[in-house]
């Protein structure tokens, strides 16, 4: 965990960092595909809509001695269908629901079940069965998840802006697509646990991107008064400060998720399990990867086509190109301090960065109250320190000072 | 712990965000464990210590409906109106959402409505079977229920000698009014049926004198009705044009004289049915509202009172239930009326209202009642004094608040475009066996102990305090889903079981969230309480946006939705509310008073606050202070 602590604090100060926003272009890729796919399987293969939606029919057994679950069985595998058994009344009658209207198939089911009860075709009374989840539900769902779309594309436009809201539909439709279409891949029944589970995903993925762009909102709020960064280099930043964060969110919310799938689905007999677990597993890791690799890129992507973002950034690299010049020096400079301090590669990075990265930061939030109290104890260890270690502050400082390019702050 | 900093350098307002920010922690604890061992206490002692499970786990009673093929009517049943049918009932047996209740059509007329074991039956099999077919209708007469047969005959004939008084009242202009009065109910019913005669040539029959009512004149819907009632589908379409002219008085009387005997029939028909219609028992009231519910809209019908003390002869319907577009169960305590329920017209049915009341209220009594009749029973039948326009109504008399909302309930969804009879009612099992409920429980206890595991590896002590948070959610969140099962029904099928299972992991985000944030300032070299203390304010924002989002979802899928959505939406809108709770009363006051600890404050090994593993700059202290200092200028 030390490492790993390490890893946190390192990417935090950005030490340490994937390059998440320059390499848009392969996970934009990357996601296009599987998108494609989703539909292509989708498209080709349909789903698998289960008996509570399209309805299908139903058989009423007399009383009998067959199990449920041979009934279940030998239902399942005649239809080719997930069935629903339950027994009516007290004396061993059973009613068999399975999906498929065409008649066809229904009468094979039927006589395979038939033949499983040891009774003749006929007595196995057949019927057709309207869903349970019928057309008026569904609609009211969509009509709520259209509604539900639009609030939170305005909310999220005010509580951040109009690229992030855009950005956010985008990664959350994305997520969605993808696991609709593994449903369609993996040719599992869609039943009303299926929808619950990408009702879930729906508010999760979400609820991630929201955690992300908060951030990306704090690092970037007043960009344009500092000339380090780029932003998508803020941008950047943000994701990865806030990378084990997202990391550790997404794999507690996968955990359960992959108990139910593997264990409780695999391990311990499928059946519904599955079907909530299935989607709500590609869900959520879909909504964890999107909210890292497709909507801040995306937010950066929209962003770089503002004109004040877009200038601002060309006067950052502008300046970066004339610095690599003069910056010569202050970089020797840095770089002798650090040899001062310990002679590692490391630090000078730090030197580099965390300025950058705090500046962002600092000017970002007004609420620098708490801080205050926080200082007295480190000053005065800072002043303990100092009265041991004094003579060494002063470089230091005159380095950072001079690597600083806006010479504005400290 | 404020106090000395801000004495340092804090201004008034900082001081005062400090300690709000720091709150009281010992208060807030002490709320929410008086919330958690109240929700607990609570759930013990009314004895619903689990909770209720939906269909899918726990089984239930299944009803089959058959829909009954009403004479002239059999094309009614098809698919159209079953589908209507199931819809209507899906919404009255899942009034929330939450009961998890199924309903589908089977075969050609039936319709199955499973509902989850511990629901209450007998109101549901009510609710279900209800045709709920509401209609307002003039009252044309009423008597006392008591005396059946002849008892009530014989008042109705004298009436109708007193309505022979009335003459003087049709010269004078306004006849109506009085002559209703003296005759008694009955006798004014008769005078209604001749009335209609007036214009009518089929109307003739009716041979009484005092029909010349002529009252007519002022109102023409109620009376003209009663033409109907003999000659149903005809006049039914001529009957608005009749009253309003005064010739009728004229022409009735000659038709009066014309007929005499014949008459006799036709008004003896709903004069009879109501001297024959017996309130008094149980049984005939069950068959007068079932003869009534046939009856057509235009129809005249004869109903009794739902405590069978009041029988009424009413005319067609004035403004049929479908104009009602809402209604809701109302605790009157202006009037003292106790529970109402009160209902919104549609437009179109706010315009008939207002004009049927503007005819009745220049009634005289009986005839300035309007009965509202659900299902063949007149539920009240209040009188009309003015003319009643912005588009609503209540209905008042002895409701009980189920009752209130029942009727509420069943008005706002309207009446089933079909009549239906029980078929069969049994037990069903569940559809899933034990076994799934099993594996998802268990399968949910080793994805939590995995979560925990990780979070003890990553966190340390810090995991303990996710861990309390997580218990506590975890405890309100049982216990508040083991009560509403009693409360509204709710019932818990496996996906919401996941879904639970699931919302506990996100729930843990919100610490996660929290904890990085206070490592990010233990990080920039701060210690701990002030650590604590800063990364509140950020992390509380992001908790609450995102948890704002997540709680939009469940608001908006709630209202819109119907059936098995809305009770997702309802648990999603649980748990995220409930994350809120247990952040701001328990994590956050919890992390406060442990930030006090020595174990936590000086960044123990164990504590998951070791600056040291957390990279955290004071670090650089003992080696290089220069960057400590070098804070200060900046804030």
């Amino acid at each position: 965990m030390s490492r790993l602590g390490d890893l946190g604090a390192r990417l935090y100060r950005g030490e340490v960092g994937v390059d998440f926003v320059a390499r848009r272009k392969i996970w934009y890729l990357v996601s296009i595909v599987i998108t494609i796919l989703a539909f292509a399987g989708v498209g080709l293969k349909g789903l698998h809509m289960g008996v509570e939606f399209e309805g299908g029919a139903v058989f009423t057994t007399p009383a009998t001695s067959v199990s449920t679950e041979t009934a279940e069985e030998v239902a399942e595998e005649a239809s080719g269908s997930q069935a629903l058994v339950q027994t009516l009344g007290d004396d061993g009658a059973m009613r068999i629901q399975v999906s498929g209207l065409d008649t066809e198939h229904s009468n094979e089911t039927r006589a395979a079940l038939a033949d499983a009860l040891d009774i003749e075709t006929e007595a196995l009374n057949a019927e057709l069965i309207g869903p349970s989840w019928g057309s008026q539900i569904a609609n009211r769902a969509w009509q709520g998840l259209a509604i539900f779309l639009v609030l939170v594309v305005i909310y999220l436009a005010i509580a951040f802006e109009w690229r992030m809201a855009l950005a956010a539909l985008i990664a959350l439709v994305h997520d969605l697509t993808i696991t609709v279409g593994v449903y369609a891949l993996v040719g599992f029944e869609v039943t009303p646990g299926t929808v619950i589970g990408l009702l879930t995903i729906l508010g999760y993925s979400l609820y991630d991107t929201v955690v992300v762009f908060d951030g990306l909102r704090e690092t970037t709020r007043n960009f344009t008064k500092q000339s380090r960064h780029t932003y998508a280099e803020l941008a950047n930043r943000s994701l990865n400060g806030t990378l084990v964060r997202s990391i550790n969110t997404s794999v507690v919310a996968l955990l359960p998720v992959s108990a139910l799938l593997f264990i409780g689905g695999g391990a311990l007999g499928g059946g519904m399990l599955n079907d909530i677990a299935l989607s709500l597993f590609v869900g959520l890791a879909a909504g964890a990867y999107s909210s890292i690799m497709i909507a801040t890129p995306l937010v950066s992507d929209f962003k770089s086509r503002d004109p004040v973002v877009a200038a601002h950034d060309r006067k950052v690299l502008a300046r970066r190109a004339k610095r690599e010049e003069l910056g010569l020096g202050a970089d020797a400079d840095d770089e002798d301090e650090s040899a001062d301090d310990d002679a590692s590669p490391r630090l000078s990075d730090r030197d580099l960065e965390v300025p950058g990265l705090e500046h962002g930061g600092h000017d970002s939030h007004g609420d620098h109250d708490l801080e205050d109290e926080g200082r007295p104890p480190v000053a005065a260890a800072g002043a303990a320190a100092r009265g041991s270690r004094g003579p060494r502050r002063q470089p230091t400082s005159r380095g950072r000072g001079k690597g600083r390019p806006s010479g504005k702050r400290r | 712990m404020a106090t000395p900093k801000k004495s340092l350098r804090s201004s008034a307002k900082r001081s005062g965000r400090t300690r709000g920010a720091q709150g009281r922690p010992g208060r807030a604890l002490a709320l929410i464990s008086l919330i958690v061992v109240g929700l607990v206490a609570g759930m013990f002692a009314s004895g619903h210590t689990t909770p209720r499970l939906g269909i899918d786990l726990a089984g239930g009673t299944s009803i089959t409906l058959a829909a009954v093929a009403e004479e002239g009517n059999e094309d009614a049943i098809n698919s159209t109106n079953l589908n209507t049918a199931v819809s209507i009932i899906e919404r009255r047996v899942n009034g929330l959402g939450v009961s998890e209740a199924e309903v589908q059509t089977q075969g050609d007329r039936n319709i199955i409505v499973n509902i989850p074991r511990g629901t209450n039956e007998e109101q549901a099999r009510e609710q279900v079977g209800t045709t709920a077919e509401l209609g307002f209708r003039p009252v044309l007469t009423m008597a006392s229920a008591a005396p059946p047969a002849e008892s009530g005959e014989e008042p109705t004939d004298e009436p109708s000698d007193g309505a022979g008084e009335e003459p003087t009242d049709e010269e004078s202009g306004e006849p109506t009014d009085e002559s209703g009065d003296g005759a008694g109910e009955d006798a004014t019913e008769e005078p209604t049926d001749e009335e209609s005669t007036d214009e009518e040539p089929t109307d003739e029959e009716s041979g009484d004198e005092s029909q010349s009512l002529g009252v007519p004149g002022a109102r023409d819907g109620g009376l003209g009705t009663m033409s109907l009632a003999s000659h149903p589908a005809q006049d039914s379409t001529d009957e608005p044009s009749d009253g309003a002219s005064d010739e009728p008085t004229d022409e009735e009387s000659d038709a009066a004289a014309d007929e005499g005997g014949e008459g006799e029939e036709a008004p003896a028909d709903p004069q009879a049915q109501l001297d024959a219609l017996d309130c008094t028992t149980e049984a005939g009231r069950l068959e007068a509202s079932r003869a009534a519910a046939q009856a057509q809209d235009d129809e005249p019908v004869v109903t009794c009172d739902a405590e069978g003390t009041t029988k009424y002869a009413l005319g067609p319907v004035a403004v049929p239930g479908r104009d009602v577009s809402g209604a809701d169960a109302v605790y009157d305590t202006q009037r003292g009326q106790g529970w109402i329920v009160q209902m919104d017209f549609s437009s179109s049915g706010a315009d008939k209202f207002a004009d049927i009341t503007a005819e009745l209220a220049m009634q005289v009594e009986p005839q300035n009642r309007f009965a509202i009749v659900l299902d063949g029973e007149t539920v009240s039948a209040p009188s009309v004094s003015e003319r009643l326009g912005g588009g609503s109504a209540e209905i008042s008399g002895g409701f009980t608040q189920a009752s209130a909302e029942d009727l509420a309930n069943i008005l706002q969804y309207g009446a089933l475009p079909l009549t239906f009879e029980e078929a069969s009612v049994s037990t069903v099992s569940p559809t899933l066996g034990d076994e799934q409920l099993r594996a998802g429980l268990i399968a949910g206890g080793i994805g939590l102990a995995l979560v925990i595991a990780y979070m003890l590896v990553y966190y340390r002590g810090l995991a303990l305090i996710a861990i309390a948070s997580l218990v506590v959610s975890a405890a309100l969140t049982y216990s508040l889903m083991a009560l509403l099962g009693p409360m509204i029904g709710f019932a818990l099928n496996l996906p919401a079981v996941c879904g639970a299972i699931v919302a506990i992991g996100i729930t843990a985000d919100s610490f996660i969230v929290y904890f990085e944030r206070i490592r990010d300032e233990v990080r920039e070299g701060r210690s701990l309480r002030p650590a604590v203390e800063r990364a509140w304010p950020r992390a509380r924002r992001t908790i609450l946006v995102s948890d704002f989002v997540s709680f939009l979802a469940a608001a908006v899928l709630f209202v819109v939705t119907v059936g098995k959505v809305q009770g997702f939406a309802f648990t999603l809108g649980l748990t995220t509310a409930l994350d809120v709770v247990v952040v701001f009363l328990f994590t956050k006051p919890l992390m406060t008073l442990l930030a006090r600890r020595k174990f936590f404050s000086g960044g123990h090994p164990w504590s998951g606050l070791d600056p040291k593993r957390l990279g955290a700059r004071p670090l650089l202290r003992a080696r290089r202070p220069a960057p400590v200092p070098s804070d200060p200028k900046e804030a």
